[in-house]
């Protein structure tokens, strides 16, 4: 069943006003209206869409709430319309991606209270916002692709919001860039869906159009999944383009919280999860997006064990939890992957606002080396900030030990055994890394600098209370995702079914064999983080001098910036410097339009000597002119 | 008694010939001028001529246009001249040579 309904248009034009306000008049008006209007507009969309999703559950399944807004692109049989669609898929990502969105809009009225540049932050939050919740409710993959491009952009502005900083400006261009490669992937994608729905008479850019017509799309499903699937690869930094995301981190806390954690950076699971008609079309493609997945995940979690700046251990515990999300998607249980986007926007948006209050006591200071006993004077976050890390380690009864467990137990019974296994790995080194985080950062002896000790203050009110607000979810937002068969079983994926379809597993296993095996690998973690962190402060010292090697090369990121430099970065400027710019341009094109210049010009050289300026040389040649032309007309009498 | 046609034209060839001559070769621009004045007159003697030999008038029309033309010309012509000496202190026309590359 589809219903018009109209109130979705406030949901796109709130923000689109916060933007408008808080570029025209923002810095006029000043910090108090700004700090209003900025995170108020979020607050009333988050209100629109809870009246939204209420809507859609008194609604029977697998109906839909739409509204156009206008033609939008007209040629011949193809129309694409600016139109929202909520389903059951797009409700559940709007209420994060609002909800979430609202409170760390919250917080950072009071993150960015000493910044003189609120107003330009605000606007680009809010355009942001704007841009996620275009993608989120598209009703086609055109209009996606708009929010998509938009949020890449609004997530460039953000990191490089210091611009004055060049670093930090680099680090904006390094996240634009990559997502240029993987959106040139996006659009080759749409090219191949509509190229190849058209060979079939069929004109259509929308979800449900798409699906209805998925049978015609034979091999090309595969090939438009895989582009596609670069392109989420770009947004969702996943191996090969996730690079841009640990150096991202420069932008303000509260942006990392939104855009990479809680919102953008899930983006490229969404548009998985909207297109699972066309990836269960394409086994090989599915196959690519899962083991990339698990890949990505156990990589990415090495690399956390050993970094010392906070804010980078999140970055790649993100990444690696973005590669559980697509590999719940890749083996088929689409649910579960958006299962695990809902509970990792609440904890991770949680971690990286608790490590905002941290640096923000601190005053800048984000080397854990620099941290250390710090839980008793910032007892909120240290609260808040330990569900959360036992909510990503998985530990039971916390909202990621659902999410996680329902991938894991997904990947096993699909027949993906090493996939599992990877991912239990992973598991027990997620809870590894975030342990030792929260031990650096909280326990043990204070190395924080003698000058900055005493002025180490919890954060106000207007920053705890979204802690605690996420707190309560990543504790708590799991539960509607329990195991089918106990209490009320799986809320939460059987409301998605309608879009995602039916997980079928293909090997009996025991949920909770399954279950006890991951959640002691998430337990062990715990215990060698103590042990090695709190127990026997001396050890991990002698683990890096005895392992040096290994050490530094988790510690160098694995040199993937290093081999991207070597082998992408700098033949590319050959290509373009050397190759393009010096052979083809200078010499080629620039060469024929100088040498045609010169050669004219030694021609009139040559001509020029002819002008003596002397009266009767050119006397003498109007004379054998004027007699040519008598003999001539002699000539034509005589003959 | 008339003298033929042909003595008028060679007559008139053979100054039109040493106004050319005269122009062409000699330096002094006030000679290369009269030379000029040499050249329309001996046109102007064959258009007479030819008025005559063909018993119309308008030859003799435009040998007073001619005429007219000739004196203008001459009174230009020896104006620049005046000024040019003026200048540069000569009238010989090799010394006039700014007008090149």
């Amino acid at each position: 069943m589809t219903t018009e309904f109209p109130a979705l248009s406030l949901i796109l034009i709130l923000p689109l006003l916060g933007v408008l306000f808080n570029l025209f008049a923002g810095a006029r008006l000043g910090r108090t209206a700004v700090n209003i209007v900025g995170p108020g507009v979020i607050f009333a969309a988050f209100a629109v869409a809870i009246w939204t999703m209420l809507q859609l559950c008194s609604m029977p399944p697998g109906s839909a709430l739409v509204f156009t807004f206008w033609q939008w692109i007209t040629a011949g049989a193809f129309h694409v319309d600016l139109a929202v669609r909520i389903d059951a898929l797009s409700a559940v990502m709007l209420l994060i991606v609002t909800g979430v969105g609202s409170f760390i809009h919250l917080y950072s009225v009071g993150y960015m209270a000493h910044d003189e540049d609120f107003a330009r932050y605000f606007a680009y939050m809010n355009l942001f916002m704007l841009s996620m919740l275009v993608l989120v409710l598209a009703d086609n993959l055109l209009m996606m692709f708009v929010g998509w491009e938009g949020v890449g952009l609004c997530s460039y502005l953000l990191i490089a919001f210091w611009y004055t900083n060049p670093e930090f400006a680099y680090n904006g261009r390094k996240a634009f860039i990559a997502n240029r490669v993987g959106d040139a992937g996006f659009v080759l994608g749409i090219l191949t869906l509509v190229w190849t729905f058209s060979t079939h008479g069929v004109w259509t850019l929308t979800f449900a159009g798409m699906q209805a017509h998925a049978g015609l799309l034979g091999v090309s499903a595969t090939i438009a999944g895989l582009l596609l699937f670069l392109g989420a690869t770009g947004k969702s930094a996943q191996i090969p383009l996730y690079v841009w995301l640990p150096d991202a981190m420069v932008g303000p806390t509260p942006v990392s919280a939104l855009i990479h954690a809680a919102t953008m950076v899930t983006a490229g699971v969404y548009m998985v999860v909207r297109l699972n008609f066309l990836y269960s079309l394409s086994p090989p493609a599915m196959e690519v997006i899962a083991v990339i997945a698990a890949v990505t995940s156990f990589f990415a979690a090495t690399v956390a064990i050993v970094q010392p700046d906070i804010k980078r251990v999140l970055a790649y515990s993100t990444i690696s939890q973005i590669g559980y999300m697509f590999l719940g998607a890749g083996v088929g249980a689409f649910a579960s992957g958006i299962f695990h986007v809902m509970t990792h926007a609440f904890f991770k948006g949680l971690l990286f606002l608790c490590s905002g209050s941290v640096i923000h006591a601190l005053h800048g200071e984000q080397d854990m080396n620099r941290m250390g006993g710090l839980w008793r004077k910032l007892p909120i976050t240290y609260g808040t900030m330990l569900i959360a890390t036992l909510a990503i380690s998985a530990f039971p009864g916390f909202s990621g030990y659902f999410s996680k467990d329902l991938i894991l137990e997904s990947a096993y019974t699909s027949g993906h055994f090493w996939l599992w296994l990877l991912g239990v790995i992973t598991a027990g080194l997620t809870s590894l890394y975030m342990f030792r985080l929260i031990f650096m950062t909280f326990h043990g002896p204070s190395r924080v600098d003698p000058e900055k000790a005493p002025h180490i203050h919890e954060s106000p009110l207007v920053m705890t209370i979204p802690l605690m607000v996420l707190a309560v979810f990543a504790l708590g937002g799991g539960w509607i995702g329990l195991p089918d068969g106990f209490l009320w079983g799986n809320i939460f994926v059987r409301f998605l079914q309608p879009i995602t379809g039916v997980f079928h597993p293909t090997i009996e296993a025991s949920a909770i064999t399954l279950s006890i095996i991951a959640s002691t690998a998430g337990i062990a973690g715990i215990v060698i983080a103590w042990v090695l962190y709190i127990a026997v402060p001396g050890l991990p010292g002698a683990i890096q001098t005895g392992a040096g090697k290994f050490y530094r090369v988790l510690l160098g990121k694995y040199y993937i910036d290093e081999f991207y430099d070597r082998f992408i970065t700098r033949p590319l400027f050959w290509i373009s410097g050397t190759a393009l710019n010096k052979g083809v341009d200078q010499n080629g094109i620039d060469g024929a339009v100088n040498g045609t210049a010169i050669e004219v010009e030694s021609l009139s050289q040559a001509v020029r000597k002819l002008e003596s300026g002397n009266v009767q040389h050119y006397v003498f040649a109007y004379l054998i002119g004027a007699l040519a032309v008598a003999a001539y007309y002699i000539y034509l009498v005589a003959r | 008694m008339t003298a033929p046609i042909s003595y008028v034209l060679i007559l008139a060839a053979a100054i039109f010939a040493i106004g050319v001559a005269g122009v062409l070769m000699r330096r002094n621009a006030i000679v290369m001028l009269m030379s000029i004045e040499l050249m329309l007159n001996a046109v102007n003697l064959t258009f007479v001529g030819l008025s005559r030999r063909l018993g119309s008038v308008d030859g003799q029309v435009i040998v007073f246009f001619v005429m007219t033309v000739a004196a203008a010309e001459a009174a230009v012509g020896l104006a620049i001249i005046i000024s040019a000496f003026r200048n540069r202190e000569s009238v010989n026309v090799d010394e006039f040579n700014l007008m090149r590359w």
